[in-house]
């Protein structure tokens, strides 16, 4: 009896295990394939062909798009983290009139459907000029980025003990140094992790950037995937998707696998103790 | 005394200079938000209220409430409708929204408990699950959707080819194009990717149930089922429920995936992809807008419902 709950048990860790893993190992195996090889369906790897890839680097604007996504992020999530450590000093360590609401007010534009400031967004990007280029996104990425790097911030703010602070008051030290000397050194995991999670936001928006930019150069890694396609259905370049779906994931998964159990508790924080 | 009053004297000097500086530190965050959130959503909504057209913007005329419903009485007594409110197109998109929404997140709450559950368990081998269980997550939705649509294809798909093996299905269905099935493989899609997510925040509230509960109730040789039920369960049910909440606001909001896997599906169509296809492809700018308002609206009294209900639930508990 006890056997057989011990087998059902790793049966079930099994299926756990191959339905999150396969779906991106078949990804790989595929984007090895070329030909008619590519339309017979296997199971293990059959071939081993970088043709997949070469296309990628030399057909289409592919490097360009992740040079865009990485500027784009990376610039993105800079941003939001100046914002946000001085905005979660604030709301984390100051008692003010009004910061309940504040908070919530964050979270609830952290919420929002981004669909709702579309057309409002559209007409600002066109206005200051920018459409079309990185700035758009960079711009438009604030309005997720920044509340929830805000938001987890300040939950991580608020758990640090008053005595941390209270010499540096003693010695007539200022907000500003405050959060410079006594915080930030302490900040360094609660920064990666943050920054880490919006990073991987910037990088997999798709509405904001299919929309905001029009020409191959500009578009990020998620259209230029999204809108990879063939002159028809059965002309789609399977081969080449897949290849650069591999790509972009490789980097993402790696680093989420380096800090795992970081984001792990980054993404708990934003969510359970909220 | 009087050190006493300079001190508290000198306190509260303290205090009002670390709210100044507070104020200071909160207005770059307050403007940005205000810059991309704030004015644009009020742009939105005020669009919704024009005739304003993609290709100029600023020659719409204030037309009411006529892109939400506008009537005409013609000559021979016949009333005729229009606006969004009576465009079957968006009914549709709503109950696709809404479909979807309730069945993913359900699903994914299920799945996600049971996920949980098996990670909170000690066994050889837990952090490579854990570490197996956030691939999903952590590829891009557009990659998971291409994936996905690749394994789903009619012709060279695995899925039909497995299933075609083990004889569930008698001839290739092609899931993403077909009507009855589109919905389906959008769930199939959208529940391996976020059932990860669902599992880490329930993982997080079972691994804050005191392990010494279980042990007092295996002692007491409670059945594990009515563990779960009686114990575990109405402990993690907070963080759960917020954990469904913020899925919930997501899969209402739902564009990317059925923007890829399914396009121009009207049985998976939600009220986002209706939306920005009048905005930006129909060129109905301000009919998309009027839809998009539509959806803030009722998300923003889905909120307030869940705020309220919670409030009165917190009541009850007290109790």
């Amino acid at each position: 009896m006890k056997i057989v709950k011990k087998i059902a048990f790793y049966l079930l860790v099994l299926v756990i295990v191959v339905a999150s893993v396969f779906p991106f190992y078949y990804a790989v195996i595929t984007s090895f394939k070329t030909g008619t090889a590519l339309f017979e369906v296997n199971y293990w790897p059959t071939s081993f062909s970088l043709n997949n890839y070469y296309a990628v680097f030399e057909q289409g604007e592919f490097p360009r798009n992740i040079l865009n996504s990485v500027f784009i992020a990376t610039m993105t999530v800079i941003l939001a983290l100046l914002m946000a450590v001085t905005a979660s000093y604030a709301l984390a360590r100051v008692r003010f009139r009004g910061r309940g609401l504040l908070l919530m007010t964050i979270l609830a534009v952290s919420m929002f459907p981004q669909i709702a400031v579309l057309s409002g967004l559209f007409e600002m990007i066109r206005f200051i000029g920018i459409y079309n280029t990185p700035w758009a996104l960079i711009l438009s990425y604030t309005i997720f980025t920044l509340p929830f790097t805000v938001w987890v911030l300040t939950t991580f703010m608020r758990d640090l003990p008053i005595e941390i602070e209270e010499a540096a008051i003693v010695d007539g030290a200022t907000p500003w140094q405050i959060i410079v000397k006594v915080f930030l050194p302490l900040m360094w995991p609660a920064l990666v992790t943050t920054g880490l999670l919006a990073f991987i936001g910037a990088w997999n928006e798709f509405l904001f950037a299919l929309t905001f930019t029009s020409s191959n150069e500009t578009r990020t890694v998620p259209v230029a995937i999204g809108l990879l396609s063939g002159a028809t259905q059965y002309e789609t370049p399977w081969g080449i998707i897949m290849a650069a779906s591999v790509l972009v994931t490789v980097p993402i998964i790696i680093m989420v696998l380096i800090f795992q159990r970081k984001i792990v508790a980054g993404l708990t924080a934003g969510g359970v103790k909220g | 005394m009087t050190p006493h009053a300079v001190t508290s004297s000198g306190r509260a000097e303290l205090q009002s200079q670390r709210i100044r500086a507070a104020m200071w530190f909160l207005i770059p965050m307050i403007a940005a938000l205000v810059f991309v959130a704030a004015y644009p959503l009020f742009r939105s909504i005020y669009f919704s209220f024009t005739d304003t057209s993609l290709t100029n913007l600023y020659a719409g005329q204030w037309i009411g409430f006529d892109n939400y419903l506008s009537w005409r009485t013609l000559p021979s007594g016949r009333t005729i409708f229009k606006g969004t409110l009576v465009d079957p197109a968006w009914w549709n998109a709503v109950w696709n929204t809404v479909r979807f929404a309730v069945v993913s997140v359900t699903l994914e709450a299920i799945l996600g408990m049971m996920v949980a559950l098996v990670l909170n368990a000690e066994f050889k081998g837990r952090g490579l699950v854990r570490a197996a269980i956030l691939i999903p997550w952590a590829i891009p939705t557009i990659v998971s959707a291409k994936m996905w649509s690749w394994m789903l294809n009619d012709q060279f798909g695995i899925v039909n080819d497995v299933l075609m093996n083990m004889g569930i299905i008698s001839q290739k269905i092609a899931w993403t194009a077909n009507a009855d099935t589109a919905m389906f493989a959008v769930l199939v899609v959208d529940i391996w990717k976020t059932t990860p997510f669902m599992a880490l925040l329930c993982l997080a509230g079972l691994q804050m149930v005191p392990k010494d509960v279980y042990e007092a109730s295996k002692i007491d040789g409670v059945h594990p089922i009515k563990v779960f039920f009686k114990i575990t369960l109405p402990l993690v049910k907070p963080a759960l429920m917020v954990a469904i909440i913020f899925r919930m606001l997501d899969a209402l909001r739902i564009f990317d995936l059925i923007y890829v896997l399914t396009p121009n599906s009207s049985a998976t169509k939600t009220m986002s992809i209706i939306s920005r296809e009048n905005m930006i492809e129909f060129d109905k700018f301000a009919y998309g807008s009027a839809q998009s308002t539509l959806l803030f609206t009722f998300i923003a009294l889905f909120v307030i419902l869940y705020i309220w209900l919670g409030k009165v639930d917190l009541g009850g508990d007290k109790k």
